[in-house]
């Protein structure tokens, strides 16, 4: 593209938006801005509720948490078992020390510390127990690390059962306060009076209001994540991920490193949860069982590990398989019938209890079927890493090359 | 660092498993009959772990792979087990001529469906991503247990199935210990399985396949072993002892429900490791000592502190002693 000499650049030069869709990353971005933009405003409109925009609130902490694993399992690969166990210990943070729950406890007092003060101490309780954990055990090799992980994600939420004097145990942690918007926003404007500077948010009864919070908090891990991956420590990641033996005659530190791969990924799921804590406002320790860890892990791998795009990706689409449209099976399955005529499939006769109950009963199948299936189809994920696709498609070639070689020399 | 020829983990592992013991035997001195009693469950249960922790250790010995679907092959073969009972008009108040010959053939017939299966599992979601991303068969893994599980979940319902105790009735106190013909079965019949997989390892051609492709797949190829084969052997024999293992829980305990893999599983991995993960009289150990400890501490401590204090063994093992009691150290791959 040739301007003239002193003539400014177009605006659509200087925007350069064909180079930036050409970047995958960017595009996927954009595409993600734009939904999560209109996503309140057109379901809104379209249903008349927000029972989607609280759907998709929900969905706002499971992207939070593939982020922050993607760190430990992606960036730094170490693969980690036992995420929900940190999700855990954020949760509880906040829900103990904002809720009325510790009056019924040793303690005799109830604790009310502010949404957005403890939302960075769940972030500091969980980086800690990330590194006290973390300390002792990333000397092991890398699938030993997964099982102490394995094994620490099951003792979590069992202590949050056996100390039931202090955490309710299996009763959970209710009543949890909401989160409130600063005062200098709030003001004496916002009161009774006509005028309003800022609509004001009632996190009581406002999905909405979750909903703008957890885009603000992604867009802040997303920044910060993209920044490490960017930074000499995402490089070191990196280097141990490839191979530590090397990393380390480079001079990089690995257990330090690892170390910091650890906790700021344990970090990541202690700000989720802190935010869970407040959305649901119960906290009971069914709600870090394992499987939690598993469906995380199976959100970043399915997206492309390494890649925060596809993590994001992964996040949703997974978040949407396990909790949209396979408990809502059943329900389509039984209106399609009817709608196509085969209305008697619904009826139950026999040992046939009706498609609803059959299509329920089938679940764990689908979900199963679904997780293989796609492994096999994409065994790289949806939205691949490009250095890791780089790399593959550079060992492709070599090959290819040496074939043509061999070919020659015959 | 070395004091004494051993490093200070070395030391901290045999303190552990030291003030361990010597707690054991306060309570075994103290009350000698509890302490017997609990060591009969113990054993029993541990057996069951053994079983199980076999197909764990030797799937991951030879491909890498935290098998998560392992725990449910054990669970499934307890359902194939149930259904196969239910076809014969099997006594269950005392021992009869029938009794004797359904049990004679149950174990062959479960344990050789269940290879079946487990060998099917490894062709549909495992073969095809050996060359892909480490991570990429953990998930198929954890996708075939969740197909299972939604399998028997169909089969059967959401409920508790009850197993038919075939065994005989017999029990006898020996010195206030209570036991039965059960126990001594499960234990008798575990000891049988592991000593015939030991044979089998160290002495036939195909065990000897397996090991040189555990050491090192590409060198096992270079000298003419067909991988793919020795690969689903595992599989088929891991399954064999699950299997076995999945009907000597139902005879024992006498009810199986759909998600049951999925606990003993982790456990059985858990004696896996303890044992030293891919080494085969290491996950036998293992298991044993994991189900002493789990009824040790269902007794002692309380039962709602056992998964934490297993899982707790778990990682003090990995901290101190991460090859676990008889692992080797071997140089990473």
């Amino acid at each position: 593209m040739s301007n003239a000499a002193g003539a400014r650049p177009s605006l659509r030069e200087r925007l350069n938006i064909r180079q930036r869709i050409r970047d995958r990353d960017t595009a996927v971005y954009g595409v993600l801005i734009i939904v999560a933009l209109l996503f309140p405003l057109v379901t809104i409109y379209a249903t008349g509720g927000t029972a989607l925009v609280s759907h998709a609130t929900r969905a706002g902490y499971w992207v939070l948490l593939a982020i922050g694993l993607n760190v430990v399992v992606g960036f730094a690969g170490l693969l980690d078992l036992g995420y929900a166990a940190f999700f855990a210990i954020g949760a509880y943070t906040y829900a103990l020390l904002a809720s009325p729950q510790l009056a019924s406890s040793p303690a005799h007092h109830a604790i009310h510390i502010n949404f957005w003060i403890l939302i960075f101490g769940s972030l500091l309780m969980a980086a800690l127990f990330g590194a006290v954990l973390g300390f002792p055990t990333l000397r092991l090799r890398g699938d030993y690390l997964a099982i102490v992980t394995l094994g620490f994600g099951e003792i979590v939420p069992q202590l949050f059962y056996n100390f039931d004097q202090w955490t309710g145990g299996i009763n959970a942690v209710g009543l949890i306060d909401q989160p409130l918007l600063p005062a200098w926003i709030q003001g004496p404007w916002s009161g009774d009076g006509d005028f309003k500077v800022v609509s004001p948010f009632n996190f009581n009864t406002d999905p909405v209001a979750y909903y703008v919070l957890v885009c603000f908090l992604i867009a802040i891990a997303v920044l910060l994540v993209t920044n490490l991956y960017r930074s000499r420590l995402g490089r070191a990641w990196m280097a141990i991920r490839e191979d530590e033996v090397a990393a380390a005659a480079m001079g990089i530190n690995t257990v330090t490193t690892k170390l910091l791969a650890f906790g700021i990924g344990a970090s990541f799921s202690g700000f989720a949860g802190a935010y869970y804590a407040a959305d649901v406002a119960l906290v009971s320790p069914d709600n870090f069982l394992f499987i939690v860890s598993i469906t995380v892990l199976v959100m970043v791998v399915l997206g492309g590990m390494g890649n925060i795009t596809g993590v994001i990706v992964g996040a949703l689409v997974m978040y949407y398989l396990v909790f949209y449209l396979i408990p809502g099976l059943p329900e389509n399955a039984t209106s399609l019938a009817s709608s196509i005529g085969l209305g008697s499939l619904n009826q139950s006769s026999g040992d046939w209890p009706g498609l609803g109950e059959e299509t329920q009963r089938l679940n764990f199948i689908i979900y199963g079927a679904i997780l293989v299936g796609m492994m096999l189809l994409r065994p790289q994920g949806l939205l691949p890493s490009r250095v890791r696709e780089q790399e593959l498609k550079h060992a492709a070639v070599q090959e290819e090359e040496a074939a043509v070689e061999q070919l020659h020399a015959t | 660092m070395q004091v004494a020829g051993m490093s200070l983990p070395d030391y901290g592992f045999y303190i552990l498993c030291g003030t361990a013991v010597i707690l054991l035997l306060t309570e075994a001195v103290r009350d000698t009959t509890n302490f017997a009693q609990t060591l009969v469950f113990g054993l029993t249960q541990g057996a069951i772990f053994a079983l199980v922790a076999l197909g764990y250790t030797m799937v991951y010995g030879i491909i890498e792979l935290i098998n998560f679907a392992h725990g449910d092959v054990f669970t499934l073969s307890a359902y194939v087990g149930t259904t196969i009972l239910g076809l014969f008009a099997v006594n269950e108040g005392s021992f009869t001529a029938l009794n004797l010959a359904v049990l004679v053939i149950i174990f062959p017939v479960v344990m050789l469906i269940m290879g079946g299966i487990n060998v099917a599992i490894e062709r549909v979601a495992y073969r095809p991503l050996r060359n892909a991303p480490r991570l990429a068969p953990l998930i198929t893994a954890i996708g075939m247990s969740f197909f299972l599980e939604g399998v028997m979940f169909l089969w059967k319902g959401p409920a508790t199935v009850h197993f038919p105790n075939i065994l005989p009735q017999w029990t006898t106190t020996v010195a206030g210990v209570f036991f039965g013909f059960k126990d001594i079965f499960v234990i008798v019949t575990a000891a049988i399985l592991v000593a015939l997989l030991a044979f089998f390892i160290n002495r036939t051609r195909l065990g000897k396949a397996m090991r040189a492709t555990a050491q090192d797949r590409d060198a096992a190829q270079l000298m003419g072993i067909d991988i793919n084969r020795t690969i689903a052997a595992t599989f088929f024999i891991g399954a064999l002892l699950a299997g076995a293992g999945g009907i000597i829980y139902g005879l024992y305990y006498g009810t199986v429900y759909y998600q049951l893999g999925f606990r003993t599983g982790l456990i059985a991995f858990t004696a896996a490791v303890f044992g030293g993960i891919g080494n085969i009289p290491g996950a036998a150990i293992g298991g044993l000592i994991i189900g002493l400890t789990a009824a040790f501490s269902d007794i002692y401590i309380g039962g709602r502190w056992t998964q934490v204090v297993i899982f707790g063994i778990l990682i003090g093992v990995l901290v101190f002693r991460p090859t676990g009691l008889l692992g080797m150290r071997v140089p990473e791959k």
